[in-house]
C-alpha cells in the first residue's frame, strides 16, 4: 500500500496534474526530510502551533492567577519554571504566551503576504509609470529599518496588539512587493501568460489567476524566513513597552517586567527569551531548508 | 612519455545517492606532440583533461590504475605538489575568456601574476614581462591593452591574453579545452594558428579538446574520438579517412563538403552497441 | 565616466523622490497621533482660550496640506521642532545624543565586518562540510536572538557574575563629564585630551554594547558573504587560477574575493542601518545615552517631534549610505565605471 504510494508519487510520467503536483510535494518533503536543521526547525515550528492551540490543556495553572505569597518563587515541582513578581506561574504563562505570539504573527503575515503580491504583480505586470510609483512607495518604507517605523507607528496610533501588528505589517510588506515583482517580470512575457492573453484573458484575470500563483513558491520561503524577524520585532515592541501590554503574558513583555529583577531572579527572564530564541531559531531553520529544498540553483 | 593516464573512471553522486560516471575506463598517453581529443558535449573529454590537472570539483570521484605527469604520480599528488605542476610545467586554456578571465583585475596583472609567481622577480620586472608576452602573443600596443579590463577587449583578444597567461612560466605541456567555440569563426583559425605556432616553437606537447573534429585533424598529429566517457577510437590525424569506429564515420559524414556536395547531410544515427566496450 | 554620471544622477533623482516620501510618512506619523499635542504642550488644565491660542500659534488649525508645506519649509531650515519632554529643539537634542550611537554602531560595524567577512569566506570555501554547518548555526543563533536579551543575558555573566565587565552607562562617575565634549565620540575626545584612565574607561564600556550589537550584525554579514563567494567560487576565473598553480589562499583572497568586494559595500550600508535599529534596543538595556534611549523615552511620553526627527533621521541616514554604496559601487567595480 504504502510502496504503491511511494510509486505512485515518484511516478516519472504522471498522468495527471493532481498526481504532478503531489509528486511535487512529496518531493519536497523527501528533500526536506534529508535536511536535519530543517526537519528540527519543523519539528520546533509544529509544537509552538500545537502549544498555542492546546493551551489550556498544558498549562498547569491559570496565567493570571496571582499569588502574592510565592513572589519570585524559583523552579520547583509545583512551579515548572518559577513564578514572577506576581506570583503567577511562568510555565503557563509561556504556554499562553505562545498565542499572543502566534496570534500576532500570523495576522502580520494575513496582512502582508496578500498585499505585498498584489503591489509587487501589478508594479510588474503593468510596468511603467505604475511601476516607478508603486517601487518609489516601496523604496521609501524600505527606507526605516523595521523596528524604528514600528516604533513610531505604534506611538501615533496607541501602544497595544493592535497597534503592533498593524505597525509591523506596515513596516513588512515591502521586501514582499520586491519579490512578487521580481517573480512576475521573468514571468510576464512567457509564452503561456502571450497565449492567455490571445484568448481574450482580461489583465487583472492574468495578474491574479497566472501570475500570482506563480510568486507563491517564494512568497512561502520568505515568509518562512520573515517569521523570526515579525517575532523579534514582537518582542522587542513588547520589551520597549510599546507592544502587548501587561498582564497580557507576551514574551517581550514578559523581559520588560523581568529586567528589573534580573540579577537576583534572572529565571523570570530566562523562560520567556528561551522562547523567544528558540521559536525564531526553529523558523530560521525551516525557511533556510525550504529555501534550498525550492530553490536547487543554490546548491 | 609526458602523460601516461590508464582507465581512468569519473563519476558525480546522485541525489538518490548512486554514481553516475561520466569518464568510464578512459587510457591515454601522450610525448612531445599534439593530441586532439574529440567529442560531442557530455562525452566526458573536458573532465579527462581537467582530472589530469587535478581541477575536477570536489565531489567528482576519480579512480584510475595510472595518472602521471612526466613520472609524478598524479592521484598521490599533494594540493602543494599539484602547484609544482599547473601553470609552471602544464598551461591549461579555458573556453571562454569572458569566464576564465578575471573581471576585477586588469590583464596585465594577470599575466604578471602568473609570471611572477613561478619565475619570481621583482613587480617591475614581472610588468615588463607581461608585456613582454602580450607581444608575443601578437597583441598590438601591449602597453596599452595591460591596463584594460577583460571586458574591454574582444574574444579573441581575450584568448590571447589567457594563451600569453599559460605560456608565461614555460610550461612543457598546453591543455586548451575548446579554445575557440567561444569565438567568432574568422577569429578561431587565427587563435589555433597561434596556439600551434608557439607550441611547435618551444617544442611543447599540446592536449586540444574540441568538438570540431576537422579543426582537430588539421592541428594534431594524433586524434583520440571520445563518446560517452569511453575513447572509441584513435588514430593518425593523417588516417582519419580510415577511420573504422561507425561514430567517427558518423562524425565525418556530418560535414558538409565542397569537393563531393550532397543535397542533405545524413543525421547520425546512435547505436547502443556504442555505450558497451 | 559620462555613462557613470548619467547612472549616478538617476539614482540621485530616485533618491530625491524617497527622502520625499520619508518626509510625508514621518508627518503623517507625527499628526494622527492620538494625544492632542496642544494639550500636551499646555498641560490638562489649561484654559480653553490658551489651547486655541497654542493651536493657532502651533499652524494646527490650518489644513494638512499647508501644515506639511509649513513642515518642510522647516525642514529644509534645520528645524524639526521643540521636544516637550526636554524644553530643547529636537535639532539640538539630536546633536547632543547622537554620537554616543555613532560611535556604538561605527564599532559595532567595523567589528562584524572583521569577524563577518572571513568567517563567510571560510564557510563558503568549506561549503557542505561541518564547518560550513558550524557556522551557518552560529549566524541562524545571531539572527533568532533578540539583541535585548543577548544585552540581559551579558550584563548577568560578564558584570554580574563575573565581575569583569563594567556596567550599564557609557562612562565611569569618575570620569563622569571629566573630557571636553569636541567630537562627542568619548574615545576619541578622551585621547584629544590625553586622559588615557578615561580612554580605558570608554573602550571598557564599549566592549559589551559593540560585541552585542556586532554579533548580531555579523549573522548578517557572514551570510551574505558566504552567499555572494559560493557564487564567485564557481566562475571559470577561479579555475584559472587554480591552473595558474596559485595557492588556495591566493585563489580565495586575490582572485575569488575582489569580484564580490563591491557587493559587500552594499551590505555595509544595510548592516549599518540595522545597527542603528540595534542600538535603539540595546541602549535601553545598558543605559547608553544615545539616540535610541532618547527616542524610546520620547516614545513612552508621546512626544513625538523627537520621535518623527530621530526616525527621519534615520532613514535618511538609511538613504544616504545606499547612495553611498551605490557611488562606491561604480567607482570600485571597472565592470560598471
Amino acid at each position: 500500500m504504502f510502496a504503491r504510494l511511494s510509486n505512485w508519487l515518484l511516478d516519472e510520467a504522471p498522468s495527471s496534474r493532481r498526481q504532478a503536483n503531489w509528486a511535487n510535494r512529496y518531493r519536497i518533503w523527501l528533500a526536506l526530510k534529508h535536511n536535519p536543521l530543517g526537519m528540527m526547525g519543523l519539528v520546533i515550528v509544529l509544537l509552538f502551533v500545537f502549544m498555542a492551540v492546546a493551551a489550556p490543556l498544558l498549562a498547569t495553572h491559570n496565567p493570571a492567577a496571582q499569588n502574592l505569597d510565592l513572589r519570585l518563587a524559583p523552579p520547583s515541582a509545583e512551579y515548572w519554571l518559577g513564578t514572577d513578581e506576581l506570583g503567577r506561574d511562568i510555565y503557563s504563562r509561556i504556554i499562553y504566551g505562545s498565542r499572543v505570539t502566534l496570534g500576532m504573527v500570523v495576522s502580520v503575515v494575513i496582512i502582508v503576504a496578500p498585499i505585498g503580491l498584489a503591489i509587487g504583480a501589478i508594479a510588474g505586470f503593468f510596468g511603467g509609470i505604475v511601476d516607478k510609483a508603486l517601487m518609489r512607495i516601496t523604496d521609501v518604507f524600505l527606507a526605516f529599518p523595521r523596528l524604528i517605523l514600528a516604533l513610531a507607528f505604534v506611538a501615533a496610533l496607541t501602544p497595544g496588539i493592535e497597534s503592533a501588528i498593524l505597525a509591523i505589517a506596515l513596516t513588512a510588506w515591502p521586501p514582499y512587493a520586491r519579490l512578487a515583482r521580481a517573480d512576475t517580470l521573468t514571468v510576464r512575457n512567457s509564452d503561456f501568460i502571450a497565449a492567455y492573453r490571445l484568448t481574450g484573458g482580461s489583465n487583472w484575470r492574468i495578474v491574479f489567476r497566472h501570475i500570482a500563483p506563480l510568486c507563491m513558491p517564494n512568497m512561502i520561503v520568505r515568509v518562512t524566513l520573515d517569521m523570526s524577524s515579525i517575532i523579534i520585532t514582537a518582542a522587542s515592541l513588547g520589551f520597549l513597552g510599546m507592544g502587548a501590554q501587561p498582564p497580557s503574558p507576551e514574551w517581550g513583555a514578559m523581559i520588560a517586567t523581568a529586567k528589573r529583577f534580573i540579577f537576583d531572579q534572572w529565571w523570570v527572564a530566562a523562560a520567556p527569551g528561551a522562547a523567544i530564541f528558540i521559536v525564531s531559531l526553529a523558523f530560521n531553520f525551516l525557511g533556510d531548508a525550504l529555501h534550498d529544498v525550492l530553490d536547487p540553483k543554490g546548491d | 612519455m609526458l602523460v601516461n593516464i590508464e582507465n581512468l573512471r569519473i563519476g558525480f553522486p546522485t541525489r538518490t545517492g548512486g554514481l553516475s560516471e561520466a569518464v568510464k575506463g578512459v587510457s591515454l598517453h601522450l610525448g612531445q606532440e599534439k593530441l586532439g581529443i574529440v567529442g560531442e558535449s557530455g562525452s566526458g573529454k573536458s573532465l579527462t583533461a581537467r582530472a589530469l590537472l587535478k581541477l575536477l570539483p570536489p565531489q567528482a570521484q576519480v579512480t584510475a590504475d595510472a595518472i602521471s605527469f612526466d613520472g609524478i604520480d598524479i592521484l598521490a599528488a599533494s594540493e602543494r605538489g599539484m602547484r609544482q605542476i599547473r601553470g609552471k610545467r602544464a598551461g591549461f586554456i579555458l573556453q571562454d575568456p569572458k569566464y576564465s578571465l578575471n573581471p576585477v583585475k586588469t590583464i596585465g596583472s594577470q599575466v604578471a601574476e602568473s609570471w611572477r609567481f613561478h619565475k619570481g622577480g621583482s613587480r617591475h620586472e614581472a610588468r615588463e614581462a607581461a608585456i613582454d608576452l602580450l607581444d608575443k602573443v601578437q597583441i598590438r600596443n601591449p602597453r596599452e591593452v595591460s591596463k584594460s579590463y577583460p571586458h574591454e577587449v574582444s574574444g579573441g583578444m581575450g584568448q590571447r591574453v589567457m594563451i600569453a597567461m599559460m605560456l608565461a612560466p614555460d610550461p612543457e605541456l598546453l591543455i586548451a579545452d575548446e579554445p575557440t567555440s567561444a569565438l567568432d569563426a574568422t577569429v578561431q583559425a587565427e587563435i589555433m594558428r597561434l596556439i600551434d605556432e608557439l607550441v611547435s616553437e618551444r617544442g611543447m606537447g599540446l592536449i586540444l579538446i574540441s568538438h570540431d573534429l576537422p579543426l582537430v585533424s588539421h592541428f594534431c598529429d594524433r586524434v583520440a574520438v571520445m563518446y560517452a566517457g569511453h575513447i572509441v577510437e584513435e588514430l593518425q590525424a593523417s588516417e582519419l579517412a580510415h577511420a573504422k569506429h561507425p561514430y567517427t564515420r558518423g562524425l565525418l559524414n556530418c560535414m558538409p563538403s565542397l569537393i563531393h556536395p550532397r543535397d542533405e547531410l545524413p543525421v547520425l544515427k546512435r547505436d547502443p552497441e556504442w555505450l558497451k566496450s | 565616466m559620462r555613462g557613470f554620471l548619467k547612472g549616478f544622477s538617476g539614482t540621485l533623482g530616485s533618491v530625491l523622490v524617497t527622502l520625499f516620501g520619508l518626509t510625508v510618512v514621518t508627518f503623517l506619523i507625527g499628526r494622527v497621533m492620538p494625544v492632542d499635542p496642544v494639550i500636551a504642550a499646555v498641560g490638562d488644565n489649561a484654559p480653553q482660550s490658551v489651547v486655541e491660542q497654542t493651536r493657532i500659534a502651533m499652524g494646527l488649525d490650518k489644513p494638512l496640506p499647508v501644515q506639511f508645506a509649513d513642515y518642510l519649509w522647516q525642514l529644509l531650515h534645520g528645524n524639526l521642532g521643540m521636544s516637550i519632554l526636554t524644553k530643547n529643539p529636537v535639532t539640538h537634542d539630536i546633536a547632543h545624543y547622537f554620537p554616543a550611537t555613532f560611535e556604538l554602531a561605527t564599532y559595532a560595524l567595523i567589528l562584524s565586518m572583521l569577524i563577518g567577512v572571513p568567517l563567510g569566506v571560510w564557510a563558503a570555501v568549506r561549503q557542505g562540510t561541518v564547518t560550513d554547518q558550524v557556522i551557518r548555526i552560529v549566524c541562524f543563533a545571531g539572527h533568532s536572538i533578540p539583541v535585548f536579551l543577548l544585552a540581559l543575558i551579558s550584563l548577568i555573566v560578564f558584570y554580574k557574575a563575573l565581575g569583569i565587565a563594567p556596567g550599564p552607562g557609557r562612562q565611569g562617575i569618575i570620569y563622569d563629564g571629566m573630557v571636553p565634549v569636541q567630537t562627542g565620540l568619548l574615545t576619541i575626545d578622551s585621547l584629544l585630551a590625553g586622559d588615557t584612565g578615561a580612554f580605558w574607561d570608554a573602550v571598557a564600556h564599549l566592549t559589551q554594547p559593540v560585541c552585542i550589537l556586532a554579533y548580531f550584525s555579523m549573522a548578517y554579514v557572514a551570510r551574505m558573504t558566504r552567499a555572494f563567494m559560493i557564487d564567485a567560487l564557481k566562475g571559470e576565473f577561479v579555475i584559472t587560477a587554480r591552473a595558474k598553480g596559485l595557492p588556495l589562499r591566493s585563489v580565495i583572497w586575490a582572485h575569488a574575493f575582489p569580484t564580490v568586494a563591491v557587493q559587500l559595500v552594499t551590505v555595509l550600508a544595510l548592516t549599518y542601518a540595522g545597527l542603528l535599529e540595534g542600538a535603539v534596543v540595546t541602549e535601553t538595556v545598558f543605559a547608553w545615552p544615545g539616540l535610541g534611549q532618547y527616542l524610546t523615552t520620547a516614545l513612552l511620553n508621546a512626544d513625538m517631534n523627537p520621535v518623527v526627527g530621530a526616525t527621519l533621521l534615520i532613514g535618511v541616514i538609511y538613504v544616504g549610505l545606499n547612495l553611498l554604496a551605490d557611488l562606491l559601487y561604480r567607482l570600485l567595480d571597472p565592470r560598471v565605471r
